[in-house]
């Protein structure tokens, strides 16, 4: 089959590769209609996420039709389905709990030292996202194997379309559960930093949620357009001081909640992201906490900070002064997919949730190594990227 | 200095002022009595000519069940990877060919020793053996209707002492390494019918 893999930073390139078959019984193969690249993806594109190796196929989010059935799934040949980013066994303490990304039994156990080093704990396997996370070959290709099939993929109705479903995968739970995490109380003023998919997710989320005001921080014109059109406020950091302006758009009390969906490649010229921005070019493993710092000071006292935004490793120049003596409440955690998606499918289908307007390029698998370069270099009319293979 | 120099001084730079410190802090503390915690994480991991290792795991399974796999040679070698085989001879002792540094084999002879069944079994090496060892599994339930509790304990000789526990622990042989995994394996096994492999077809499953 055809795949995307990985070669290094900057070097993605569409190969040649085995079919992949079913090894463990409740597996399934997945024939791929549409796939996309997610922003965090772009982490592994720059180099920034450990434990990638050359040849590893890429991708997290995807869907299409099941080809091949092990014993033990409950999937049938036909059947068209969207596949969670995490892998989850459905009967694990954590599965049980609904934190599927904890899952205990899908990251096999000799991949399990690298991340219990840099976590404490081994997370759940994810497709096509390092060696921390199992190893998976993921879903920018042709085919897929889907480990407990049984238990991730969700079975979508025939007559709608690919592109209104295929961001159950990840970003819209992801978004969605960013929003959960803030604990919107009705009429709450929110603050989202990042007008990426996730954080567009979270705006639309947030109002769904009852948010009073929801304003969104970017730089990119047209992603702060596409916040403004879901009903968002909106402020270009490049133009405005931040902090006082989130202070005096909420009557001087600030965010009652803060969304960091940026994570550890923030950008911007603050004299703390070009520090971290040094580190992490020199490879002494810092993450660019920048957007975290701010949520942190933002957010009024008292108030949650969720955080969506992936970050890997370290941060330094934490603002713990302000999360103790605020009394800041966080929540974050990768996203437990397999808790959200039935209930979105059904907000998708109602019309209640659009997905379709993040969509700016559908391209051939085969143009994706330029999907990826144009998604990181040209953020603003880049904004979701769609792969057929 | 270069961009790569930078690279690689600061991480040599910060690990072996790390390795310093942990050499530091390895020593005993006089005057400070013994805590609640297991002698396998204390800072001194030597006891005698002895490395003792240990681990934990909660598994969503009645101790009788998990007892019951542990005694079977078939079961273990489902999970225990590590185990090129295994197998009880007529005089009782369990031969198992075991896994060691740079394709090597080890041959371990043991004998059950003690046995409570669904409870406890304890194990020492035998005459043949090519490694002084003994070891011991308990099971107990875990709070909270949370299954069973095993932990496997696990003291032994590493042939050419000290340098050949860092060359096993160096190639990814060494035994702390190796029960981690194999009790994760027998989780997985136990709870979800499988083991988790990233392998995309049968040929790549190690």
């Amino acid at each position: 089959m055809r795949a995307l893999t990985f070669h290094g930073t900057h070097d993605v390139r569409v190969e040649t590769v085995p079919d992949p078959e079913i090894v463990n019984p409740r597996d399934a193969i997945i024939e791929i209609t549409s796939t996309a690249i997610c922003g965090s993806d772009l982490h592994l594109y720059d180099g920034v996420i450990p434990g990638m190796q050359k040849g590893d196929i890429l991708g997290h989010e995807f869907m299409g039709r099941v080809v091949e059935t092990g014993p033990g799934s409950t999937l049938r040949k036909g059947e068209r389905v969207v596949v969670p980013f995490t892998i989850s066994c459905g009967g694990c303490f954590f599965c049980q709990l609904g934190q599927f990304s904890a899952c205990d039994n899908s990251n096999p156990a000799e991949k399990q030292d690298a991340s219990e080093a840099a976590y404490g704990h081994a997370m759940s396997g994810i497709f096509g996202y390092s060696h921390l996370t199992g190893g998976y070959p993921g879903g920018q290709a042709q085919y897929a194997r889907v480990p407990f099939s049984d238990v991730g993929p969700i079975l979508v109705p025939e007559g709608i379309d690919d592109e209104q479903v295929l961001f159950l995968s990840d970003i819209l739970p992801t978004g969605w559960m960013a929003a959960e995490n803030a604990q919107i109380r009705p009429g709450d003023a929110v603050a989202v930093w990042g007008c990426g998919p996730v954080g567009l997710f979270a705006v639309q989320s947030a109002m769904l949620m009852g948010a009073g005001q929801v304003i969104a921080i970017d730089h990119h014109p047209h992603r702060l357009d596409l916040a403004r059109g879901l009903g968002a406020e909106v402020i270009d950091y490049t133009q405005t001081h931040v902090l006082e302006a989130l202070m005096e758009m909420t009557g001087g009390i600030g965010p009652d909640a803060v969304i960091d969906a940026v994570g550890m490649e923030s950008h911007g010229l603050a004299p703390d992201n070009v520090m971290d921005t040094i580190k992490q070019k020199v490879g002494i493993g810092a993450d660019r906490g920048h957007v975290l710092r701010m949520a942190l000071m933002a957010v009024r006292k008292g108030g949650r900070v969720s955080i969506p935004g992936v970050y890997g490793g370290m941060v330094d120049k934490f603002p713990i002064g302000a999360l103790m003596q605020k009394g800041v409440e966080v929540r974050t955690g990768q996203t437990h997919v397999q808790r959200y998606t039935r209930d979105l499918l059904n907000r998708i289908m109602e019309g209640q949730i659009d997905t379709t307007f993040l969509i700016s390029h559908r391209l051939p698998l085969e143009q994706a190594p330029d999907g990826y370069r144009n998604f990181r270099d040209n953020q603003n009319d880049w904004t979701k990227v769609v792969l057929k293979p | 200095m270069t961009r790569a120099s930078t690279r690689i001084a600061v991480p040599i730079a910060l690990a072996g002022a790390a390795v310093a410190v942990y050499f530091l802090t390895q020593q005993s503390r006089p005057g400070h009595p013994p805590d609640s915690a297991p002698g396998r994480t204390a800072r001194q991991g030597w006891f005698g000519d002895y490395k003792v290792a240990g681990r934990s795991i909660t598994i969503a399974a009645p101790r009788q069940e998990l007892f019951a796999r542990w005694t079977n040679p078939a079961e273990l070698s489902r999970f225990m990877q590590n185990v090129r085989s295994v197998g009880e001879g007529p005089d009782g002792t369990w031969r198992w060919i075991v896994a060691g540094p740079l394709a090597s084999e080890v041959t371990l002879v043991t004998r059950i020793v003690e046995t409570r069944k669904g409870e406890f079994l304890a194990w020492r090496s035998v005459e043949g053996s090519e490694i002084e060892a003994e070891g011991k599994v308990f099971f107990r339930d875990a709070p909270a209707g949370r299954g069973t509790v095993v932990e496997a304990i696990i003291a032994y000789q590493p042939p050419a002492g000290t340098i050949g526990h860092w060359i096993a622990k160096a190639f990814r042989a060494d035994p702390r390494m190796q029960g981690r995994h194999e009790l994760k394996r027998l989780k997985m096994l136990v709870e979800t019918g499988e083991i988790a492999t990233a392998a995309n077809r049968r040929e790549e499953r190690a």
